[in-house]
């Protein structure tokens, strides 16, 4: 059975649709992600979870108990915020304590369970710190240790690592599934961040204006996006619209205006005369002066713009007909670390026919 | 310009006022404390002509005049239970009302603080007179009272000139002094801490002892020293609201000057209260003092 359980629930404010009918079903011990972008219901949503906003419609299951009533000091959920209100006037060790001293747990129990968890964070002597004097890695720390100490049901986390640098968001993500994976508790993350979830999630809920677009698993939710949103808004995308000009067995080809026909295998979905749109990532597509022959898709163009990253740079190419493509070339290609085009070399894409996704509208 | 050159610059025009209006004053005061009292009020003078008549010079006797007579303790003593008593009772009226203030939507807070500080608007001694009234006999008020303490079987009672007057009074004047800086402080509590709270067990109750009321300790010191201290010396309101038996140490320090007319033993009773005052502010700096970098 199911830990948490949302059942259509629905929550408006005034005119606004915040969260449309959304249900889903979290199980024990999963690493739980609603992603979308901001205003798209996953903080409505994670707020109505913890207890502070209430459905207009619908109903949230905790273990099969309904929390309609259940304020949210009584349920057994505890939450990481973003800005991790560490309270200012109490020691790390006190902030620790609080949810133990709130459920009235024996004092005696208190200091080792409050050291045990700081060794779980690796904050081992920390005990008599103020969270001012802590770096913003410590106080996100303090807050899940905090919020994991007596052992809840569910941990929400709403954006935990937003404040955190590049580097130490990439750390505290390791912790994190770490973390997660010992302690055994369910989490369920809130993010705008896509890479964030697809580090971390076991599944992931795309969120966009109050609805799930799509639940799966990170490699199915970037590989397989079931609409052009999933597909925009996880990672770099070529988003290339068509109609369907033939379609036989579970090949297809699509009329792409200012490219040219394209062809498609293994993608369902499109019958002739159908209007869609080829999903491909940029990673997928190769460029170059000589394509591999695998390349059953080829075009030609020039290169209009790109973006070096470091370990990989990604090339605008306008092809002959206009249409621009987006290509990631790897820098650790062999040959090619040294040798980068240029804007405006002449070059040709290409990619497999079944490296991209089609979505039928 | 240095920054040592600027600080001097800035703080340079209160620093001198401080020493002009208060320093100076002060200083003066401990000099007439040691002096004797002049013939026909004022001081006599500090360097005799020789007349063995004359009464000139410095002497102590101010202080053991103050020290002799348990009656001047016991009025300090009795001043002090009444500030006490004021500043509790502004605190137990604020803090509520601060709360409220700080938790209301954020467009309807400035209106609310100026109603605290309408009250300024007007002159204090008409306020006073004010209370003169409500307080009356006559009153709707006074009867109200009455009514309600009879209908427990008490006797009825004049309020005005009574040492519940002179509560009602302090409290009335004292009580913006405190919401203020209370409201200043409540207003900054960061809401996500109430919420951190809840979420992690807290009820209402837990959630105000364990949060709010720790981090408004500053502004409970900060208004409790604005209270208390004006509270201590202040003689308009029991010399308007309050009867014979409310007579406080502000009041015999205004007698002293002007009616006694003994400059020097006004001033041993001046200096002694402006001890206590910078006693309790340097204490509620202390307790108030930002623990927080």
């Amino acid at each position: 059975m199911a830990l948490l359980e949302i059942r259509n629930v629905t929550r408006r404010f005034g005119d606004f649709l915040a969260v449309d009918d959304v249900s889903l079903s979290i199980g024990t011990g999963e690493f739980f992600t609603l992603l979308g972008p901001s205003g798209c219901g996953k903080t409505t949503l994670l707020r109505m979870i913890a207890g502070f906003d209430a459905p207009d419609g619908g109903e949230i299951v905790l273990d099969g108990q309904s929390m309609t009533d259940v304020p949210p000091e009584a349920r057994n959920i505890h939450t990481v915020f973003q800005s991790y209100a560490l309270f200012p006037h109490m020691t790390v060790a006190d902030n620790i304590a609080f949810p133990l001293r709130m459920a009235k747990c024996p004092a005696a129990d208190i200091t080792p369970r409050v050291k045990e968890a700081l060794d779980d964070v690796s904050l081992a002597g920390m005990e008599k710190r103020f969270p001012h004097e802590l770096s913003g890695g410590q106080r996100q720390r303090v807050a899940v240790a905090r919020a994991l100490i007596s052992r809840p049901k569910l941990l929400l986390l709403d954006e935990p690592l937003a404040a955190l640098d590049a580097k130490l968001k990439e750390r505290m993500q390791l912790e994190l599934i770490t973390l997660q994976k010992e302690v055994g508790i369910t989490f369920v993350y809130v993010t705008h961040d896509q890479e964030e979830a697809l580090a971390l999630s076991h599944r992931i809920a795309v969120m966009n204006k109050g609805r799930v677009e799509q639940l799966d698993d990170p490699p199915t939710i970037y590989s397989f996006p079931k609409n052009r949103f999933v597909a925009d808004f996880i990672g770099e995308c070529n988003l290339l619209d068509g109609t369907v000009a033939s379609q036989a067995g579970d090949a297809m080809t699509l009329d792409v205006p200012g490219l040219g026909s394209v062809r498609i295998v293994g993608s369902p979905g499109g019958s002739p005369g159908a209007a869609g749109t080829l999903a491909l990532r940029p990673e997928k597509v190769s460029i170059g002066r000589e394509l591999p022959a695998d390349c059953a898709n080829r075009f030609h163009g020039r290169v209009f713009d790109y973006l070096y990253t470091g370990d990989v740079t990604l090339y605008i190419v306008e092809v002959e007909g206009g249409q621009r493509v987006e290509v990631m070339l790897p820098n650790s290609a062999v040959g090619r670390s040294s040798k980068f085009f240029e804007p405006g070399d002449g070059v040709q894409v290409g990619w497999r026919d079944d490296a991209g996704h089609f979505l039928p509208d | 310009m240095s920054t040592r050159v600027q600080k001097w610059i800035l703080s340079g025009p209160p620093l001198l006022y401080l020493l002009v209006f208060f320093a100076v004053p002060v200083g003066i005061m401990v000099v007439a404390s040691f002096r004797y009292a002049g013939e026909f009020g004022g001081l006599a003078p500090l360097f005799g002509t020789g007349d063995p008549d004359e009464v000139a010079g410095l002497t102590v006797e101010s202080y053991q005049r103050f020290f002799d007579d348990r009656i001047y303790l016991e009025l300090f003593a009795k001043s002090f239970v009444y500030a006490v008593l004021t500043t509790v009772a502004c605190l137990a009226c604020a803090y509520p009302l601060s709360l409220m203030i700080a938790r209301s939507p954020k467009k309807s807070r400035d209106l609310l603080v100026l109603l605290v500080i309408l009250p300024f608007w007007s002159n204090f001694l008409i306020r006073v007179y004010a209370w003169m009234i409500i307080l009356g006999p006559q009153s709707l008020f006074t009867r109200a009272f009455n009514g309600l303490t009879g209908a427990f079987g008490l006797e009825p009672m004049p309020l005005l000139f009574s040492p519940i007057a002179v509560l009602i009074g302090l409290v009335y004047v004292h009580l913006p002094f405190m919401v203020l800086p209370l409201y200043a402080n409540l207003e900054k509590h960061d809401p996500a801490l109430l919420d951190a709270a809840q979420d992690l067990g807290a009820n209402a109750w837990q959630r105000f002892w364990r949060i709010t009321f720790p981090l408004s300790l500053p502004g409970v010191y900060a208004g409790a020293a604005l209270v208390f201290i004006p509270a201590l010396g202040i003689f308009a309101i029991p010399d308007l609201l309050g009867g014979t038996d409310s007579m406080l140490i502000g009041n015999l320090v205004k007698q002293q000057f002007l009616d006694a007319r003994d400059w020097p033993f006004g001033s041993v009773l001046s200096i002694v209260l402006t001890a206590a005052a910078i006693l309790f502010a340097g204490l509620a700096a202390w307790f108030g003092r930002p623990k927080r970098a």
